[in-house]
């Protein structure tokens, strides 16, 4: 008997007993849903941390100054400068693994335009700084060297201190803004860069000139450098290289004896990134396996009601053998009933996965992402699930005796 | 006389019941010969239903042989057997074995699917089978909306539809009322004339009478066989007329 014909028959037995087919496909269709949905919100938030470390600058570390011990008290990283402007060309000279180095000082004041004022973070550092945080300018030119070298009053701004000092479209190339009573001329507007990874705004933030900042903001301790320093490594793999590097050449500067620990600390965020994106995995991995859990449900569910089912039908099946089916013309069409019922599920199971990822992801604001190969793989292991617990039952029915099936009452 | 369509020799059947050996025939001999209308008689447990499924591929003897059609059949396999059943043997049953809402064109469509016929001819023959029995005009009818003789009927329509060499009837009136009995007895008879071979068991001896031959089977053995003149089944009037 052909394909076609042994599935025409397995559909009209199922939907002889409707209500019975369709609580028994439930089981898949929830089990899929489930996987579907799980995946799609794991998926999601890999996604999101791997943007939120991509924006924060590629193969990325960061030099936090030194450790304070004053009178049994101590103070964490960046509680005292440690680090000096020498420090910086000497990573800059010496740091194979490095590409570029840039410092960064960082107070918070207001900025005050002709009309609006906004308190945000005033950050002094080198055009270098740019790069290694892989940060364009959508508006206008960045500032140069030599504005560093001049102590340039220029400023380059978020997009978040365009919209609160000049409006949201407002072009502001040119317009003089005050921080701490300096004028200074903004030269170029950020690309908007979104979230840091804890949730903090990029693009709340204003840019100037270094040695601008040491002699407007700061002011005094010269020899220091009050902030820290960003590290762009050659490659993502010469980021434990570089970390090294720095390690090593700090601690000799600093004469740092054996044994003794760093006055200083380098964070490898390409680690961080990629320890971020294990532990989304593994959540990935925990919700499928749950959810396929319940996929293992739905497999026995079915394999349950085919074994209802073949029991109920033993004299239809002794009379289909007594007119000429043969036993794997018996297994075939209880296997392919299983396997309309598992796929059937699947493809439902599917359907909704997606529309409680959706509505998941507008309610509670989850970021999902839904792969096309997990479909597949979903539909594909549905079936899977009919041929395993379909064959028992179709096997039973395929080798019932057709004297024993047509007596049976 | 025709060439036998079947012929066993010395059949054995033996059940294992448990420790128990039970001997349901003890060297049964015969052969049919093409064309003929045989009633096997014998009381509950005489081994008649055994027989019965023997010929009818639907068991294979302990031991002796059975050739269907000039083919030794009693060492196939179950497969083979089915196809065997598929295109020589069509079956009759007491209790018709219909498939419930299934309508009476697709219950006779059945053996055809197995045999692999596509579907416009399945649909044709079907029809043609249908009409035979004088269903024509009830081939949408589920069984439940038929009566017991004419669901009798689409069994057999559904046992003649694969143009089959033997038709093999178990008790086929055995749920029929008298009139009703007549009737099917009358179509068995029809078929028989077309040079269908009908062999079916009974405990009536006034079904038999209907028979050529009536061989009667008593604990495992062969007991009697008697060729006989066929009592003709007169139709009720309405049922003549086609």
């Amino acid at each position: 008997m052909s394909l076609l014909q042994t599935f025409r028959i397995a559909v009209r037995a199922l939907l002889r007993n409707k209500m019975r087919s369709l609580l028994t496909m439930l089981g898949v269709v929830i089990g899929v849903g489930a996987v579907i949905a799980m995946v799609a919100i794991g998926e999601g938030a890999k996604a999101r941390v791997e943007a939120s470390f991509a924006s924060m600058g590629a193969n990325l570390l960061i030099i936090l100054p030194g450790t304070s011990t004053s009178g049994g008290a101590h103070g964490g990283f960046g509680s005292q400068p440690t680090l000096t402007w020498a420090d910086l060309r000497a990573i800059r000279a010496e740091c194979s693994a490095v590409r570029r180095a840039a410092a960064a000082l960082r107070a918070n004041a207001q900025v005050i335009s002709d009309e609006q004022n906004w308190t945000t973070s005033i950050t002094g550092t080198s055009p270098d700084y740019f790069s290694i945080r892989a940060w364009s300018v959508a508006r206008g030119v960045q500032f140069t060297d030599t504005d560093v070298e001049g102590g340039a009053k220029v400023v380059s701004l978020g997009q978040t201190v365009v919209e609160k000092l000049f409006g949201a479209s407002a072009d502001p190339i040119g317009q003089t803004v005050r921080i701490k009573g300096v004028p200074f001329v903004v030269v170029s507007v950020l690309a908007k860069k979104g979230q840091s990874p804890t949730g903090q705004d990029y693009d709340d933030a204003v840019f100037i000139p270094q040695t601008t900042y040491m002699a407007k903001i700061q002011g005094g301790m010269a020899q220091y450098l009050a902030g820290v320093i960003f590290v762009g490594a050659n490659s993502a793999d010469d980021t434990a290289r570089a970390q090294r590097q720095i390690t090593g050449l700090l601690r000799d500067r600093h004469r740092i004896a054996l044994g003794v620990d760093d006055d200083f600390s380098v964070r490898n965020l390409t680690e961080m990134a990629s320890a971020q994106q294990e532990g989304t995995k593994t959540l990935t991995t925990l919700l499928a396996s749950i959810a396929a859990v319940s996929l293992l449900v739905g497999g026995i569910g079915i394999m349950n009601i085919m074994l209802v089912s073949v029991t109920e039908r033993t004299r239809e099946i002794g009379l289909r053998m007594a007119v000429g089916a043969r036993p794997q013309d018996i297994l075939a069409q209880f296997l392919v009933e299983a396997l309309t019922l598992s796929v059937a599920g699947g493809v439902i199971g599917v359907g909704l996965g997606l529309l409680a990822a959706s509505r998941l992801a507008a309610q509670f604001g989850w970021p999902t992402l839904v792969q096309p190969d997990i479909i597949g793989i979903a539909v594909g292991f549905s079936a899977l699930v009919g041929v395993v617990f379909g064959a028992y039952p179709a096997r039973k029915a395929s080798q019932l005796d057709p004297i024993e099936a047509l007596r049976y009452e | 006389m025709a060439a036998p369509l079947l012929e066993v020799q010395n059949l054995v059947k033996t059940y294992h019941m448990g420790d128990m050996e039970v001997q349901a025939l003890r060297g049964v001999s015969l052969s049919i010969e093409e064309g003929g209308f045989v009633a096997i008689m014998g009381s509950s447990g005489s081994g008649k239903s055994t027989l019965m499924n023997i010929l009818g591929c639907l068991d294979r003897p302990t031991s002796g042989r059975y050739l269907l059609a000039g083919d030794d059949v009693s060492t196939l396999d179950k497969a083979e057997l089915a196809t065997v059943r598929n295109r020589l043997i069509g079956f009759v049953f007491q209790s018709f074995n219909l498939l419930t809402r299934t309508s009476a064109q697709e219950n006779v469509e059945l053996p055809l699917l197995y045999a692999n016929v596509p579907a416009r001819e399945r649909a044709a023959r079907a029809r043609e089978a249908l009409e035979r029995v004088g269903l024509g005009d009830r081939m949408d009818h589920h069984p439940s909306q038929l009566s017991g003789g004419q669901q009798q009927r689409v069994a057999i329509a559904r046992a003649l539809v694969t143009k089959p060499r033997l038709i093999l009837a178990d008790e086929p009136t055995g749920n029929l009322d008298s009139k009703t009995t007549i009737e099917i007895i009358a179509l068995f008879q029809a078929l028989v004339r077309d040079g269908i071979t009908v062999a079916i068991v009974t405990h009536e001896p006034e079904v038999a009478e209907f028979a050529s031959r009536v061989i009667v089977v008593r604990d495992g053995l062969v007991q009697s066989d008697a060729r006989q003149e066929p009592r003709p089944a007169h139709l009720p009037a309405k049922e003549a007329a086609p």
